[in-house]
């Protein structure tokens, strides 16, 4: 990027300021400390030149937002022409009381709505199953026929709103009804816009809601991707996820990697049911965490931008500019977030925001400052999203596009965190692909490593977390206003449950089941006798036990 | 000074094993026997658990807001196998009130967020009798 004789020009100068300034410098004061560090352990320069970029080729490397490798930016004119969506994580309790929090969202300004389910609904168990005991609406809202379904969406117009949903192992199930559910208000399949989450690989790694071995699980997900591609062409059919493998413990290189690796699992997979990666590609979404340093993150999503460009172009071949470019969701980081001062996470909760914006994100869910202490309340979920409208409107920040593109820290980060996350997928393709190093633990095991050390360093004070191990206040600060359910929630499910199983038509139902079994034995494509099971009221526990006696259930393989 | 035996479990559907793992370290490094149980693990499954393994003390970790009730239904199957007197710690996000209500009900201690590994483990030895 530089001339030659301007960068030795440059490099003497440099190591005459070393001498003479810093060194006289360090001599009167020493540093805060004998080493800085990225969350990914590298060491980090006192200053950055152009120097530390000097192999960076600005054509190659970073171009024109818009364009390969979209380093810079998906859109010629990001934020200037439409801001991103902002869409807050919500769902708790009945399906009544979540559709009255969407509907308050919405006219507060929202523009898209991200639905959280509960963990039955996300395992694939009806409210009224023992498993389920205690964790109704409990996560999220509880989901367990298309009735509920129908009342979520009960005066939102699926035609308008884009909606995301958080669901991996059921994910077919809870589109079914989505689409189902559009039907019925006259909305076409080809109209629905949103996401479903579908990333099962890091249930396995980060999250936890797995059902179905791998294998079968995989052949789910291409049956969805094949699916939609046909009948729902403007929807995000998986949202491959880095923001769980973050909470669980892993770096910003660890993020990227095995976040890009599961992605490419399922390309893989995509491909091998005959899917054009050209086609598909278009339809991949992704997840990402904003953490606390804040250069890092920002460059964390450039060098994620322009890996996964180069991953679909090189490895798969695509060609479609849009097959190219990584578009993503970002969430600010829980993990964060402190019990403690808990109006501190606030201040963290927007400098994380600040840094999704300026790394280029096309949506955003900020946290609410009392999610360590309990689920948020109205007034928490205001602020946050008043946050992301403080970032938008006032700070000036969405004026121009990348406006860090050029930094040489941030470049050199950028050049740093897509070479560190390269040797990372090297190693996992040497290891068999992302299912054989989930399935020997090896991703696991990398991620809690980082964690345990990640906490020593907390403990140690290495780490800085204010209010818990640095500016502590000797009185616990409880807030008064904690959300508190509907303590009835779980007996209003069994209820309506039910009452479904009685006036439902149960004939229509067994057969149903016993056609959805016959499409999963036989390879076809199980998506429409889906569709078919819940349009006649089959519960989502019927259906996933349905599968489970033809594919079976995963166990976890338990790494300490 | 004797070995205590300590299993960690992960009770109902809750997927968030960051915590409940970093901690079985931490006190397998303290010198701690450690039994994880991984996830989704029922409240009967965790009992037997206890039971067949010794332990010394009963860890949980939930993070779903599902502590109230599966803590109770722990409690009350530990008093029908005649183990009413193991201690019971439980971490995670719960609640101030909650947490209250849990120790009436005969949870020995509550760990919330930004609970020390040393105190952590203090506390464990404290309510394990080993002073």
């Amino acid at each position: 990027m530089f001339d030659q004789k301007k960068l030795k020009q440059i490099r003497e100068e440099l190591d005459q300021w070393q001498e003479k300034e810093v060194d006289r410098a360090l001599g009167k004061h020493p540093e805060r400390s004998e080493r800085f560090e990225t969350s990914f352990g590298e060491s980090l320069e006192r200053l950055y030149s152009p120097h530390s970029v000097e192999n960076a080729d600005y054509l190659e490397d970073l171009g024109f937002p818009g364009s390969f490798p979209f380093t810079r930016g998906v859109q010629p004119t990001m934020y200037r022409g439409k801001l991103w969506t902002m869409r807050q994580y919500a769902g708790f309790g009945t399906a009544q009381e979540s559709n009255k929090r969407y509907k308050y969202l919405l006219s507060q300004g929202q523009t898209g709505l991200s639905v959280a389910f509960d963990l039955p609904t996300q395992i694939g168990f009806d409210s009224d199953h023992e498993m389920s005991d205690g964790e109704v609406g409990r996560v999220g809202v509880a989901i367990s026929s298309l009735g509920d379904m129908e009342t979520l969406f009960d005066g939102i117009p699926l035609a308008k709103v884009s909606t995301s949903m958080t669901i991996n192992s059921t994910a077919a199930i809870l589109l079914a009804m989505y689409v189902a559910v559009a039907e019925k208000q006259g909305v076409k399949p080809e109209q629905l816009k949103g996401t479903i989450q579908n990333d099962i690989l890091k249930e396995y790694i980060a999250r936890g809601t797995y059902i179905f071995p791998p294998e079968p699980s995989m052949r789910i997900i291409t049956d969805i991707f094949e699916y939609c591609s046909e009948n729902l062409p403007l929807f995000n059919t998986i949202s491959v996820s880095g923001y769980h493998i973050r909470e669980a413990g892993a770096d910003a290189v660890q993020e990227v990697a095995f976040t890009l690796a599961d992605g490419i699992e399922y390309v893989k997979a995509a491909i091998d049911a005959n899917l054009d990666p050209d086609v598909f590609g278009k339809r991949i979404s992704f997840f990402f965490g904003a953490h606390n340093n804040f250069f890092e993150e920002i460059a964390k999503f450039r060098a994620a931008r322009r890996l996964w460009a180069r991953i679909m172009k090189e490895r798969f071949g695509a060609a479609d500019k849009r097959a190219l470019m990584m578009r993503f969701h970002t969430q600010t980081a829980g993990s964060t977030l402190t019990a403690q001062q808990p109006q501190n996470n606030i201040v963290r909760v927007a400098y994380q925001a600040l840094a999704a914006v300026l790394g280029g994100t096309q949506s955003l869910h900020t946290n609410s400052f009392d999610e360590a202490i309990g689920l948020p309340t109205e007034e928490s979920v205001r602020v946050a999203l008043r946050t992301q409208q403080l970032i938008a409107h006032e700070t000036g920040v969405t004026d121009s596009v990348d406006p860090l593109g050029g930094s040489y820290l941030v470049e050199y980060l950028t050049n740093r965190i897509e070479e560190q996350a390269s040797s990372y997928i090297e190693k996992i393709d040497e290891l068999g692909g992302m299912i054989r190093a989930i399935e020997e633990g090896y991703v696991q095991r990398e991620i809690l490593d980082t964690a345990y050390r990640t906490q020593k360093e907390i403990e140690g004070s290495d780490r800085v977390v204010i209010g818990m191990n640095k500016f502590t206040s000797e009185h616990a600060e409880v807030p008064e206003d904690i959300l508190e359910l509907d303590g009835l929630v779980e007996k209003k499910q069994h209820q309506r449950l039910a009452e479904l199983r009685e006036t439902r038509n149960a004939d229509s139902v067994r057969k149903s089941i016993s056609r959805l079994q016959k499409a999963a034995e036989n390879g076809e494509n199980i998506m429409p006798s889906i569709i078919e099971a819940v349009s006649n009221y089959a519960t989502l526990g019927e259906i996933t036990s349905a599968l489970k006696d033809i594919f079976g259930e995963y166990t976890e393989s338990v790494i300490i | 000074m004797k070995r205590i035996r300590i299993l960690v479990a992960k009770p109902g559907l809750d997927g968030h094993d960051r915590g409940a793992k970093v901690v079985s370290m931490a006190l397998r490094d303290a010198g701690m026997e450690v039994i994880y149980t991984g996830l989704r693990q029922s409240p009967s499954d965790i009992v037997n658990a206890a039971l067949q393994e010794d332990a010394d003390v009963i860890g949980l970790s939930i993070l779903s807001g599902a502590h109230m009730r599966i803590c109770e239904r722990i409690l009350e199957l530990m008093k029908e196998k005649g183990i009413a007197e193991k201690p019971v710690v439980v971490g995670g996000i719960i609640p101030h009130g909650d947490a209250e209500k849990l120790k009436k009900k005969g949870i020995a201690e509550v760990f919330g967020p930004g609970t020390s590994l040393n105190h952590l483990e203090k506390r464990i030895r404290e309510v394990a009798g080993d002073k």
